[in-house]
């Protein structure tokens, strides 16, 4: 019987249909689809990269050029990066100043995080899920309510006249940067302990390590990726931040150099001296770009640690 | 979620294996063990976001006494308790300003300009993060290229950024040049408003993408194969399967993204500039006040500002956190059921927060 039906409908099929069955379009679908893929990723490249260039561009234009649209610059010149390091402007003084910010910043919240996170990826204890909600609520919190009394408190006004002169100081970005460089930390670290197998630490533990150990030496060196992209996430964090250090940095040897780069105007105010500020703006950037591109899989593997298993 | 050693002391092992006598002497000292180690992590969110939250709260209901009052110079001149008033004074109207949205109090216009810069940017990001996954997601090779590309804008400092954009916008920028026009994107205009849009989109649609490629990479390709079987169009693929299947990670990146954009400073301070009031922003308003020693004020907007953010939080969790939650490791929430405690079960809390957290900030 089934025979035959399929004899009917072998009769039904016209030429066409014979011939579109003969040649299936499939390659061909594939083969656009293929093309408008890449065309996609050029137009997300694109999208992504044009800005950036144009930065990369005004930076390397000469002076004198000032905010001409020219898409290439016709003398390229290195003025706006001498200008840069000027004596006025001082850029170096204020990497520095980002680097000692964001480099103590990373490091007294990795120490902190990481045995806190091993803490809530593998102990067990009561209160555990308040400790979460607490260091989410902590990450949600606007930086802008920290500044009225830390404001207060750092300048040593009325009520907390007892308070040690903290504006122009490094603790005043670095302590307050840490409400939101720990809870960033304790997450992306636990995700990533929660990652490596049990069975690890329980073989050592039968082999007669305390907890303590097991983790110093089975899960420590194994967890090192996972805490190097901890490390970049928040050192990223760290160097872009800019709230705090406007506000406690006044200083211009104090500065950082996000906060420097905002500073870069002329006397006037009028006269923006856009080139220098897109050369501090490279300058800034290219050694996050570089750890970004170096570290990529990495840090898009922090960054959706947790969320996505 | 499974634990390397042992059950909770409160609940007696029910297993009954030999191992139970060893297990309780690793596990005894586990609670303290937790708490002694997570004690730096706790002192220090205490110390550095605890108490000056609690000090802003107490500074939103003073007023500095001679801060602004200049007959006698002092500065040390004492705080004045005054109830709700820096809280009130948002509905007297003391202080009209015209933006966007009209003549109203300074404190509204910061309000609804950080509500609709949030709506918009967000949706825009949503929509263009989505299509970029969905177009990395089909791509087979130079997916290297375009993860490096996608994280330029994320790594660039936002007032970096800032200052990136106030160069494009410049009234005779490129961005004017292209266009063949003359806006004045820069000066407290209505444009204004986009140029903040754009930049915010240019900034973080990168980053929805690619937690929404994260999610999208988790779909089994075996799904698809049946919908192509039973006739699913394109579009049906996309409503009926991807959709559903990717909400969780685009639900939570989303969410990150409105909490970001709602305590959004860097960008209109950094583009437009601050006291500008098309733009302003209550992050940006909140610190202008602060910055002119105008501390009362200045604490009752950010409080006000972090309870409006608590309650986009909350809203987001009730409405479409349900599906974050029921998605949770199963063992997970059990357990939490039988303690019948109300609060998210921690494995759906690390699915909700552990991806965003690190957000474009």
């Amino acid at each position: 019987m089934s025979t035959t039906t399929a004899e009917v409908q072998e009769q039904r099929l016209s030429k066409e249909e014979v011939e579109a069955l003969a040649h299936p379009k499939r390659p061909l679908r594939q083969r656009v689809g293929v093309v408008l893929s890449y065309v996609g990723m050029g137009l997300i490249v694109l999208y992504c990269i044009i800005p950036f260039y144009w930065m990369v561009v005004s930076a390397f234009r000469d002076p004198s050029e000032g905010r001409s649209t020219e898409f290439i610059p016709s003398p390229a010149s290195l003025k706006n990066f001498q200008s840069v390091f000027s004596a006025t402007n001082n850029f170096g003084r204020s990497l520095l100043n980002s680097v000692i910010v964001a480099g103590t910043t990373t490091i007294l919240v990795l120490l902190f995080g990481i045995i806190g996170a091993y803490a809530l990826a593998r102990l067990r204890f009561r209160g555990k899920v308040a400790v979460l909600w607490l260091i989410m609520a902590c990450s949600m919190f606007p930086l802008v309510v920290l500044l009225p009394p830390l404001l207060k408190m750092f300048s040593s006004t009325s009520p907390f006249t007892w308070f040690p002169y903290w504006i122009n100081t490094y603790q005043s970005v670095i302590l307050p940067g840490l409400s939101f460089g720990l809870p960033l930390a304790v997450w992306t670290l636990t995700a990533f302990f929660k990652q490596l197998p049990v069975e690890l630490e329980q073989a050592a533990m039968v082999d007669g390590c305390t907890p303590g150990v097991a983790f110093r030496k089975v899960i420590l060196p194994l967890a090192a990726p996972g805490v190097l992209t901890t490390a970049i996430i928040v050192f990223i964090g760290a160097w872009n931040e800019f709230l705090l250090a406007l506000t406690f940095l006044q200083d211009k040897n104090m500065q950082t150099a996000t906060v420097a780069i905002s500073k870069f105007t002329g006397t006037t105010g009028f006269d923006t001296p856009y080139g220098s500020i897109m050369a501090a703006g490279v300058l800034v950037t290219v050694p996050l770009l570089l750890a970004v591109l170096i570290f990529q899989r990495r840090i898009v593997a922090g960054l959706t640690a947790g969320g996505v298993k | 979620m499974a634990t390397a050693t042992a059950e909770p002391r409160s609940l007696p092992a029910t297993e009954g294996d030999g191992h139970k006598h060893k297990k309780n002497a690793l596990s005894d000292g586990q609670g303290r063990l937790a708490w002694i180690l997570l004690a730096p992590t706790l002192i220090i969110i205490a110390v550095v976001a605890g108490i000056p939250v609690i000090l802003s709260i107490w500074e939103s209901f003073h007023q500095t006494n001679s801060g602004v009052d200049p007959n006698t110079g002092m500065v040390a001149g004492g705080d004045k308790f005054v109830g709700l008033q820096n809280f009130t004074d948002i509905f007297a109207g003391v202080n009209p300003v015209t933006g966007n949205y009209g003549t109203m109090d300074r404190f509204w216009n910061a309000f609804l300009n950080t509500t609709f810069i949030t709506i918009v940017c967000v949706l825009l990001e949503t929509v263009i993060g989505v299509a970029m996954a969905l177009i990395m997601a089909k791509a087979f090779r130079g997916r290297g290229l375009v993860r490096a590309g996608i994280l330029v804008p994320w790594a660039i400092p936002t007032i970096v950024s800032a200052l990136m954009w106030k160069l494009i916008f410049d009234s005779s920028g490129v961005m004017n040049r292209i266009l063949g026009r003359e806006i004045l994107w820069l000066a407290d205009t209505g444009a204004s408003f986009w140029a903040i849009v754009i930049a915010d989109t240019w900034k973080t649609a990168p980053f929805i993408g690619l937690l929404t490629l994260a999610g999208l990479q988790t779909i089994p390709a075996e799904v698809y194969e049946a919908a192509k079987v039973d006739g699913a169009t394109t579009w049906q693929q996309f409503v009926r399967i991807t959709l559903p299947m990717v909400k969780p990670a685009l639900v939570v990146a989303v969410l990150f993204r409105t909490l970001d954009t709602l305590r959004m400073f860097d960008l209109p301070y950094g583009m437009i500039g601050a006291g500008k009031y098309r733009v302003e922003t209550l992050s940006v308003f909140a610190y202008q006040e602060a910055s002119q020693s105008r501390y009362g004020p200045a604490a009752a907007y950010a409080i006000i500002l972090f309870i409006y953010v608590l309650l986009v939080a909350f809203l987001f969790v009730r409405i479409l956190g349900a599906e974050v939650i029921g998605d949770a490791d199963g063992k997970q929430k059990k357990k939490k059921k039988q303690k019948g405690g109300s609060p998210p079960d921690e494995a759906a809390l690390m699915t909700t927060i552990g991806e965003g957290i690190g957000g474009a900030h």
